[in-house]
């Protein structure tokens, strides 16, 4: 095949693709500054002719997203800050610390994998109703304060520390937390970027258990918020990119930023335990 | 009140476990940064709102803070459609609001729950509200197993909205009194050909369905409610009516969803009828063009033989037991009850007001559109009291839906949704068998 | 210390999140399905019923749950396929020595994945309206006619794989990209000596090589698409006529519309056996591929 023209088929088709998943995102974008109306017109507009900041100013002053934006950043960061901690101390543990029991225990939380969340959802739902959690921000981190997955990355990466390392700190007579706190978390950095990336992007889209747990909107997160104003206000399609282009860009430019640790976590996660 | 509960439960929560103290640390800023606000003042009143409801009565109420400057009321909107769930939701979780508007067809299910304040002695106590005012129909739907749990808000009953210069292009000067006027209309104003359809009937609704059925004198649910009543012969004639009207192209098989923006649709002549709910009289007065105000009009619906009847549905005011502020609660509901504020209610949305006095003054009183639904609510009839209503009603409409598809037919429909409302009653007939007397639904 | 006690300490706060708030209900859950929990039982635990298995008896008997069970195996036959034909071809273009700025290319087929699925879904909704969506106004300059895509009951099943296989294809083009990229570079270098054609060393090569990563993929992909639900409950509700109603769905609704909570676990139990022994066959099949 004639070289040239395989090198613009390829990029061709990567431009292609590249137009399919950004167009939907950019579009959002332009309608959101378009007037109310504006967008259900034939030809559909690329562009908002007076662009405004309208909707969003309707979108914070009347339809409460601001609250909604401040509970999704507070319950993903104490999830995320949560679960790091929680984790990366039991991953530390399944890879360096030994004890009766280690290998079995892990193959059954990995074997624990294949249960879906969503099976435990209703029992869960009442257990939180007879604790009191139901309709408020602990009912929506507790349940994810530890995770399967978390642990198994913390293990995966954790399992390349050399044990001279840890052993020499202990004939120097350093305590396990002094170990763990000095030695051990220094290098697990990286993983907890990414650990954190994770977490934080999980919980900020986390959609079912929210919308179950959470009764209030006072407590609503931004998916769920979106979610409730999308069935009451489907006509106004200006107004719903607008909200959509609130819940969507802070994790977007969060990946932006960290795209590497984010990539490189999910080819850690990928690898075959 | 709630939240200083809470915070203390999470304080016990902290001290008691034994564990690693990291983790006893960080449960114990989980659960106590949790607790985001702090005690409110005394008197912060919880007010749960269905769909735009809640955004008039927020207009509403800076009148009533400042003839109560005690009572600072906090308005929750919830989404129409995700209401009925919202208000459960919040049952089961322990988190019901201090008083909220409910659906009058949810109230038996609220009340089985034990979730409802009872309110006779507050209404018998109050010379502001007079149920010898309100239509006798409506406030019938408030009262389950003889005892009130609510004052209706609204009422809400589907009726005509119809285009005069269409009817009338096709040589109707009136609108329909019996389905068979109706059926030749429709007829007549028919062009599939040309996307024109005699009505909108969105088929993910029922109360479409549901107004035509209450027509036929058989009840609903039979013996006691134990049974589904679906294969009496007069649902199934209103069934029929329902099915042919898209069999024959008269209405398109869609749901709301899809009909997106129906009341410019009704403008340019797409539906010369929508049977519709009183909300749409101020949307189509806002949404239609100044010189067309004069082209449509609101009838009562026809029924099987002569005049219909409507179904009475609307919403009601409720306080819930567990709520801390009764009084004020109470005092709220008086405050939207009277005459004027309804009056003023109607102005901002077009709602209709339950009691007679409320329709002798202001707008009212002489709106032409207004007056077939005052005429109809006198003879409205309430659907079935039973918890289980609600999901009835949406299972007949998704089996109906499916006969419309061509699906079933009517036999196959009416026996279908015989064989689920059994199966949903079931838990019913077994609680009227063995009442218990602890149990919080002894009905 | 004591280490056996020290691994203990480090363990127990991970380990009892998960055991009280996981394991513990998954039990309950199991509990859960043999009774009649619901409203009633919810206003006072007096009115629950033990019914064994009645639960399970009586879903089995409903068109509801065979329906959504049928739109959940077509969203997975179909869209676990789709998605990953689409991630392997992302992955080999990106992959190619001949595409250019490939840093962005990977960031931008990868954008949709970060997002929220339920922000994302409202975008869809209006890109699919039936009358003023940007894809029936392109499909219309090639003269084709406008489709109803989330009105129509057999459009709408289509139009949520679509937008899953949008949203989530990155992900996996990810994973194949590295495992492109483990391919070593001397096996091409031998088979273009013998003249292989692109095709087969795409077929003889590269496949055999992504196997494993191939395996491990399509599990999860098809365990992820198992558990449908945000996207019908934004896009359709479920509808239209419950063309899009998927078991979570259902199992949503019975539990937490109608607050059947018996029968609502009585339908995650099932959809777990169902994804399990789907799991189960998929390795199973690709165990005695591999051994022949």
């Amino acid at each position: 095949m004639n070289q040239s023209w395989a090198k613009s088929l390829i990029n061709g088709l990567l431009i292609g693709g590249a137009v399919v998943a950004l167009f939907p995102l950019l579009w959002m974008l332009s309608v959101s500054f378009m007037q109310p109306g504006e967008a259900s017109a034939l030809p559909p507009p690329l562009l908002p002719v007076h662009a405004t900041l309208s909707n969003y100013r309707e979108l914070f002053v009347h339809a409460g997203m601001g609250r909604y934006l401040i509970n999704s950043l507070a319950v993903s960061s104490v999830i995320t800050a949560l679960s790091l901690a929680f984790n990366l101390m039991a991953g530390y543990a399944f890879a360096k610390l030994r004890f009766a029991g280690r290998e079995r225990l892990f193959q059954a939380l990995i074997g624990a994998l294949v249960i879906p969340a969503q099976v435990a959802m209703l029992p869960l739902f009442l257990l939180l109703k007879y604790i009191g959690l139901v309709n408020s921000y602990a009912g929506v981190i507790v349940p994810a304060m530890a995770s399967v997955f978390g642990i198994f990355l913390v293990r995966q990466y954790a399992r390349g520390i050399p044990d001279e390392l840890i052993e020499a700190a202990r004939i120097d007579g350093a305590g396990e937390w002094r170990i763990f706190g000095q030695i051990v978390l220094p290098l697990l950095k990286p993983i907890m970027v990414t650990l954190a990336i994770f977490s934080f992007l999980a919980a900020w889209n986390d959609f079912m258990w929210p919308l179950i747990v959470l009764t209030g909107q006072e407590h609503y997160t931004l998916p769920i918020g979106l979610a409730s104003l999308a069935r009451e206000h489907a006509q106004d399609s200006e107004l719903m990119m607008a909200g959509s282009v609130i819940t969507v860009l802070p994790v977007l430019l969060l990946f932006l930023a960290m795209q590497r640790y984010y990539l490189e976590g999910l080819l850690l996660g990928s690898v075959k335990g | 009140m709630k939240h200083g509960g809470w915070l203390r439960r999470s304080l016990d929560l902290c001290s008691m476990r034994r564990g690693p103290w990291l983790a006893r640390i960080v449960l114990c800023v989980a659960l106590v940064s949790s607790c985001g606000r702090a005690p409110g003042t005394s008197h912060e009143l919880t007010f749960w709102t269905i769909g735009r409801e809640g955004e008039a009565v927020v207009k509403l109420l800076p009148d009533f803070e400042r003839a109560h400057p005690d009572i600072h009321v906090n308005v929750q909107q919830l989404p129409m459609s995700a209401a009925h769930q919202k208000l459960l939701t919040a049952f089961a979780g322990g988190s019901t609001p201090d008083m909220a508007q409910v659906g009058n067809t949810w109230l038996p299910e609220m009340v089985a729950l034990d979730a409802m304040e009872p309110l006779q002695a507050r209404v018998d106590r109050s010379a502001m509200i007079k149920p010898s005012d309100y239509f006798a129909s409506i406030w019938a739907t408030n009262v389950v197993d003889g005892t009130l749990y609510g004052v209706p808000w609204y009422v809400d009953t589907r009726l005509l909205f119809y285009r005069k210069d269409l009817l009338k292009a096709a040589g109707f000067d009136a609108p329909p009194r019996d389905w068979a006027q109706w059926r030749r209309m429709l007829a007549a104003l028919s062009d599939p050909q040309r996307h024109t359809y005699g009505v909108l009937l969105p088929t993910n609704e029922y109360e479409q369905l549901m107004s035509l059925a209450v027509q036929e004198p058989d009840p609903l649910l039979r013996d006691g409610n134990r049974y589904g009543n679906f294969e009496s012969a007069g649902f199934r004639r209103a069934l029929a009516f329902y099915v042919d009207t898209f069999r024959q192209h008269q209405a398109p098989a869609i749901t709301n969803v899809e009909a997106g923006n129906p009341w410019s649709e009704f403008g340019r002549g797409v539906y010369a009828f929508y049977l519709s709910g009183p909300w749409n009289i101020g949307e189509f007065r806002k949404r239609l063009p100044a010189d067309q105000q004069d082209d449509w009009s609101t009838a009562p619906l026809p029924g099987p033989n002569d005049a219909g009847i409507g179904a009475a549905g609307g919403s009601s005011l409720v306080i819930f037991r567990t709520s801390q502020h009764k009084d004020a609660a109470w005092q709220l509901i008086e405050f939207l009850s009277q005459p004027q504020v309804q009056q003023r209610f109607y102005d901002l949305l077009g709602d209709m007001p339950p009691r007679r006095s409320s329709w002798e003054g202001g707008a009212l009183h002489d709106d032409p559109k207004a007056l077939a639904f005052r005429d109809q609510l006198e003879r409205a009839r309430p659907t079935p009291a039973v918890p289980e209503w609600e999901r009835i009603a949406n299972e007949m409409q998704l089996i109906a839906a499916q006969a419309v598809a061509g699906e079933l037919t009517i036999d196959q429909a009416v026996a279908e949704m015989n064989r689920r409302t059994d199966r949903i009653l079931e838990k019913r007939r077994w609680m009227l068998d063995h009442a218990h007397p602890d149990a919080g639904a002894s009905r | 210390m004591n280490p056996q006690r020290t691994a203990w300490l480090f363990l127990t706060p991970a380990l009892l999140v998960l055991g009280v708030f996981f394991l513990l209900p998954v039990i309950a859950a199991l509990a859960l399905s043999l009774t009649d929990y619901d409203l009633y039982a919810l206003a006072s635990i007096h009115n629950l019923r033990f019914v064994a298995l009645q639960n399970y008896w009586a879903l089995l008997q409903r068109p509801l749950f065979w329906s959504a069970l049928g739109h959940t195996v077509y969203f997975v036959a179909v869209g676990v396929p789709l998605s990953m034909g689409t991630s392997l071809g992302a992955a080999l273009l990106l992959n190619s020595p001949l595409a250019r700025c490939k840093p962005f290319f990977r960031t931008a087929l990868f954008a949709p994945v970060v997002t929220t699925v339920v922000a994302v879904a409202v975008i869809w909704r209006y890109l699919f309206n039936t009358k003023y969506g940007m894809a029936n106004f392109v499909l219309g300059h090639f003269g084709i006619h406008s489709i109803d895509w989330l009105g129509d009951p057999h459009w709408a099943m289509p139009t949520i794989i679509l937008f899953a296989v949008w949203k989530n294809f990155g992900y996996n083009m990810i994973i194949f990209l590295a495992g492109l990229q483990a391919i070593p570079a001397d096996l091409y270098e031998a088979a273009r000596i013998d003249g292989a054609s692109a095709w087969r060393q795409f077929r003889h090569i590269t496949l055999p090589m992504l196997g494993p990563t191939m395996l491990m993929v399509s599990i999860l992909t098809v365990s992820g698409y198992f558990q449908l639900f945000a996207e019908p409950y934004v896009m359709t509700e479920g509808g239209p006529l419950q063309s899009t109603t998927s078991v979570l769905y259902l199992m949503y609704d019975e539990g937490f519309k109608w607050w059947n909570l018996g029968s609502a676990s009585a339908v995650a139990f099932l959809l777990f056996l169902i994804m399990f022994a789907v799991t189960a066959v998929m390795l199973k099949l690709a165990r005695r591929g591999s051994e022949a």
